[in-house]
C-alpha cells in the first residue's frame, strides 16, 4: 500500500468537470507538500536532463529559429500544404478525412470501426484523442479502447486524465503504479520495482496487440511533398500496434503538417532534446500507405485551429510540437501538477490553447502564471509563450471573463493613480498602498498573510524624504 | 546628463532605502537627478491583471512627468519592463516612444549607459542574487539559463567591485520567486511555496543577504523569510553599491 504520502490528490482527478478553477485545484494539491516538492524536483530533473542536450548542440538557437520560421511558412500556407499533403496521401493508398470539431473526429473513428465490425483497438500516445475526449466516446459506443504508451496505460488504468503530454503518469509514484498494477494486472501487492511492473504491463500489452484489428496512433508531422506521417516513441509501441492491425487510423491536428522531408531532421533535432534530453526518440517512425490487405486512413482535425490561427495575437501556439519543455521548466506548473489546468493540454502551452475552445471554462488558465517567460525560452519552436499569456488577459478581461469585484477594485486603482494629488494625500493618510494593494492588508482573511509577513511601514516615505532634503537644501 | 528618478509606488511607500540610496549612488557618479513629485505608478499591476485599457491615464500622466528628461532611471525592473513595453500615449505618441527608448533600471544604467568600471563600497557579507524575471528575462540584466548562449550578468559585475563581499552560487540560478503581482494573491498556494523554495535555495547555500535589482521580488521573499524568523535579509542592490566604504 502507499505509505509515504497522504491521499489528498489520489483518487478521481479533477478533469475540469468539477467546475474549480486553477487556484482552487493547486490549493489542494499543495496540501501535501512532501508530495510537491517530490512533483517538482521530479520535473525540475527533467529540465536538467534537456540543458544538459541542448547545451552540446553549439548551434541550438538557430535550430529554435529554424524550425520556428518553418512553422511560420506552414501556418501562412497551411490550406495549400494541406491540400497537397491530401492528394499525396491519397495517391499513397490512404484514406483521407476531415473534421471540424471533436465530434466528427469520434464519429469518424467509430464509423471506420463500425464498417469492419471491430469493437476493441489498441491506441498509441495521440494527445488529440485526449483533446477529442475519444475513450470516453467510444466506449459509450461500446468499444474498448487499450491505450499503449505505458505512462497512458497507466493513467488509463487509474481513470484518470493525463496530467503531462509528454510524461503522462508523471504525477504518481511507482507504488501507486505498484498498487494499481496489483489490482488490473495481478502484480504482486506491495511490488514497486519499476522493472517488474514494466514487464508486466509488457506481457498484459502484448497479448492486445497480437488481438486487436485496429490501431490508432497520433501523429507527430506529417510531409506535405510526400504524404507521409511521422510518429515518435520510445517504446515501439505505435509500430506494434500498426504492424498488428489490419485498420490503421492516424489522428492529426491540421497545424502537424511539414513541407518537406528534409524539414523532418530540424524537428527530430529539437523534439526529444527538449522534452526529455535524450538525443533522438527511440522510434520515429515513418509510415506512408498501407501494407498489402491493410487500410490505412488520416483523419485531419480542425477543432478550433482555423479559429486560433485567425487570431493574430494567438496564431504562434499552433507552432507548438508538444515536447512539453514548457511544462517542465513551469515554476508553477511543477508546483500544481497538470490536473490542476483541467484541460488535456496542462502548463502554459494548455493554458494559452484552452481559451480557444471556452473562453469562459479556461478563463482562469492565462492567470495561472506569474509571466517568468522561462517557457518561452526553452520551446523548441520559440512561441511567445509568456506574451500570449498576458494578451489573453487582456482578451478575458474585455470579454468580461474576470470576476466584477477584481474589476472594480482595479477601476478603482486606476482612478486613484491618475491623480497624483489624491496619491499624495493618500499616502500622508496612512500607507494608501495597504489599502488599494489588497495583498497587503494583514489579516487572517488576506492570502498573503497566511504564509508572508507584511513589509514594514517606514517612518517616511521616499517622496516624503526627498521633500525634507528640498526644504533643507533651499534654507 | 539629467535623469529623471522614477520611483514604483510600493518603494515609495515601503523601501524608501533603496530610493535613496539609487538618488545618491547616481550623483556620486555626477548625474543630475530629478524626482517628478507627481508620480503616481507605472500601471503594471493593472495591466498584468488584464486591465490594461484602464491604464491609459496613468500612461498619460508618465508620459507628462518624464518626457523632458534626458534618461529615466528606476531601481525596479518589471517597472521599467512594462514602460519599455507598453507605455501607449493618445496625447503625445512620439513622446511615448522616446520614453520606452531612454528610461533604463539601474543596473543596466549603470553599466551600459554609465559604464562604471569601479565603485567605492563595502559589504563584508555572503549575498547571493535573486535574478528577478523581469529584469533577467526580459530586460537581460542576465544570461538566461534555458538558452545556449554566453554567459553574463550585469548585477554580479556591479557587486564584484564591492570591496569585502562574497557572492554565494545557487542550485537554481535564475527560478522565479512567485510573486507575480496579483499572482501572489490569487494564486496564494503555489506563490507562498515559489517564494519558500527560492528562499530555501539561498539559505541552503549560506547567504546572510539577498539583494536584486526588483523590488517586488525581494518584499515576497522578505514576507517569506519573516515569516520564518529567520536572520537573512533582502536589500535592494543599490543599498549594497551605496554602503559606505569605510564603515
Ligand atoms: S509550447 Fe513549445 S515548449 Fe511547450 S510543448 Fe509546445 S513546443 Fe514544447
Amino acid at each position: 500500500m502507499i505509505k509515504e504520502t497522504s491521499n489528498k490528490s489520489k483518487g478521481k482527478s479533477p478533469s475540469g468537470d468539477s467546475g474549480a478553477d486553477h487556484a482552487t485545484l493547486s490549493d489542494i494539491f499543495n496540501q501535501d507538500e512532501p508530495r510537491v516538492n517530490w512533483h517538482d524536483e521530479t520535473l525540475w530533473f527533467v529540465r536538467t536532463k534537456r540543458d544538459k542536450a541542448v547545451n552540446t548542440i553549439p548551434e541550438w538557437e538557430l535550430l529554435r529559429e529554424t524550425a520556428s520560421q518553418i512553422k511560420h511558412n506552414v501556418l501562412s500556407n497551411l490550406s495549400a500544404y494541406l491540400e497537397q499533403f491530401e492528394e499525396k496521401a491519397i495517391a499513397n493508398g490512404v484514406q483521407v478525412h476531415w473534421a471540424a470539431d471533436a465530434k466528427e473526429h469520434n464519429e469518424i473513428v467509430h464509423s471506420i470501426l463500425k464498417k469492419h465490425s471491430i469493437n476493441r483497438m489498441v491506441k498509441s500516445k495521440s494527445m488529440l484523442t485526449e483533446e477529442c475526449h475519444l475513450n470516453d466516446y467510444l466506449s459509450k459506443n461500446g468499444v474498448e479502447v487499450i491505450d499503449t504508451d505505458l505512462g497512458e496505460r497507466i493513467v488509463q488504468l487509474a481513470d484518470e486524465p493525463p496530467s503531462h503530454i509528454v510524461l503522462p503518469c508523471i504525477h504518481k509514484k511507482k507504488e501507486e503504479i505498484g498498487d494499481l498494477f496489483h489490482i488490473h494486472l495481478g502484480t504482486a501487492a506491495g511490488e514497486a520495482d519499476p522493472q517488474v511492473l514494466t514487464e508486466a504491463a509488457r506481457q498484459d500489452l502484448r497479448s492486445a496487440f497480437l488481438t486487436r484489428r485496429a490501431a490508432l496512433t497520433g501523429v507527430n508531422f506529417a510531409v506535405a511533398e510526400t504524404g507521409e506521417i511521422v510518429v515518435c516513441t520510445n517504446e515501439g509501441n505505435a509500430d506494434m500496434g500498426v504492424h498488428l492491425a489490419d485498420v490503421h487510423i492516424a489522428s492529426m491536428g491540421i497545424e502537424k503538417i511539414i513541407p518537406e522531408r528534409k524539414h523532418l531532421g530540424f524537428f527530430l533535432r529539437l523534439l526529444t532534446r527538449s522534452a526529455t534530453g535524450q538525443p533522438i526518440t527511440t522510434y520515429s517512425s515513418h509510415f506512408k500507405k498501407p501494407r498489402p490487405g491493410q487500410e490505412m486512413h488520416i483523419i485531419l482535425v480542425d477543432n478550433g485551429r482555423s479559429r486560433q490561427l485567425g487570431r493574430e495575437d494567438f496564431r504562434n501556439s499552433l507552432k507548438c510540437i508538444r515536447c512539453g519543455a514548457c511544462m517542465n521548466t513551469c515554476p508553477v506548473y511543477r508546483r500544481s501538477g497538470g490536473h490542476s489546468y483541467h484541460y488535456a493540454i496542462s502548463g502554459p502551452i494548455g493554458a494559452i490553447l484552452a481559451p480557444n475552445l471556452d473562453m469562459k471554462k479556461y478563463a482562469d488558465l492565462p492567470f495561472a502564471s506569474t509571466l517568468c517567460g522561462s517557457c518561452s525560452n526553452v520551446c523548441p519552436v520559440k512561441i511567445d509563450i509568456h506574451d500570449q499569456l498576458y494578451k489573453w488577459r487582456q482578451v478575458l478581461v474585455k470579454e468580461g471573463h474576470v470576476s466584477p469585484v477584481k474589476a472594480a477594485g482595479m477601476k478603482g486603482m486606476a482612478w486613484m493613480f491618475s491623480f497624483p494629488a489624491l496619491f499624495n494625500i493618500a499616502g500622508k493618510s496612512g500607507r494608501w498602498f495597504m489599502k488599494y494593494f489588497p495583498f497587503m492588508v494583514s489579516n487572517k482573511l488576506n492570502p498573503w498573510y497566511k504564509e508572508r509577513e507584511m513589509p514594514a511601514p517606514p517612518k517616511e516615505s521616499f517622496r516624503e524624504w526627498y521633500a525634507r532634503r528640498e526644504k533643507n537644501n533651499r534654507k | 546628463m539629467r535623469v529623471g528618478l522614477f520611483i514604483p509606488c510600493y518603494v515609495d511607500q515601503f523601501y524608501p532605502n533603496a530610493a535613496i540610496a539609487t538618488l545618491q549612488l547616481l550623483e556620486k557618479f555626477g548625474v543630475d537627478v530629478v524626482f517628478p513629485k507627481k508620480q503616481t505608478c507605472c500601471g503594471q499591476p493593472m495591466a498584468n491583471s488584464g486591465f490594461s485599457h484602464l491604464s491609459s491615464e496613468c500612461d498619460e500622466l508618465f508620459v507628462e512627468n518624464f518626457s523632458e528628461f534626458d534618461y529615466i532611471v528606476c531601481p525596479s525592473g518589471s517597472c521599467v519592463l512594462h514602460i519599455k513595453d507598453h507605455l501607449h500615449s493618445a496625447k503625445s505618441p512620439d513622446k511615448a516612444k522616446a520614453i520606452r527608448k531612454k528610461v533604463f533600471e539601474l543596473v543596466e544604467f549603470l553599466t551600459d549607459i554609465l559604464e562604471i568600471k569601479e565603485l567605492k563600497a563595502k559589504f563584508p557579507f555572503k549575498v547571493g542574487i535573486h535574478q528577478s524575471c523581469h529584469g533577467q528575462r526580459g530586460l537581460k540584466l542576465s544570461q538566461m539559463s534555458e538558452l545556449v548562449a554566453p554567459k553574463f550578468s550585469k548585477p554580479e559585475t556591479l557587486l564584484k567591485m564591492v570591496d569585502g563581499l562574497e557572492l554565494i552560487n545557487l542550485t537554481r540560478v535564475d527560478e522565479c520567486c512567485g510573486f507575480g503581482g496579483t499572482f501572489c494573491v490569487a494564486e496564494e498556494a503555489v506563490s507562498s511555496k515559489m517564494g519558500k523554495d527560492r528562499v530555501a535555495d539561498h539559505i541552503q547555500n549560506g547567504a546572510e543577504y539577498i539583494t536584486g535589482a526588483d523590488l517586488s521580488c525581494l518584499m515576497h521573499m522578505e514576507g517569506i523569510l519573516k515569516r520564518q524568523k529567520s536572520n537573512v535579509k533582502v536589500i535592494h542592490i543599490a543599498e549594497i553599491l551605496n554602503a559606505d566604504p569605510n564603515p
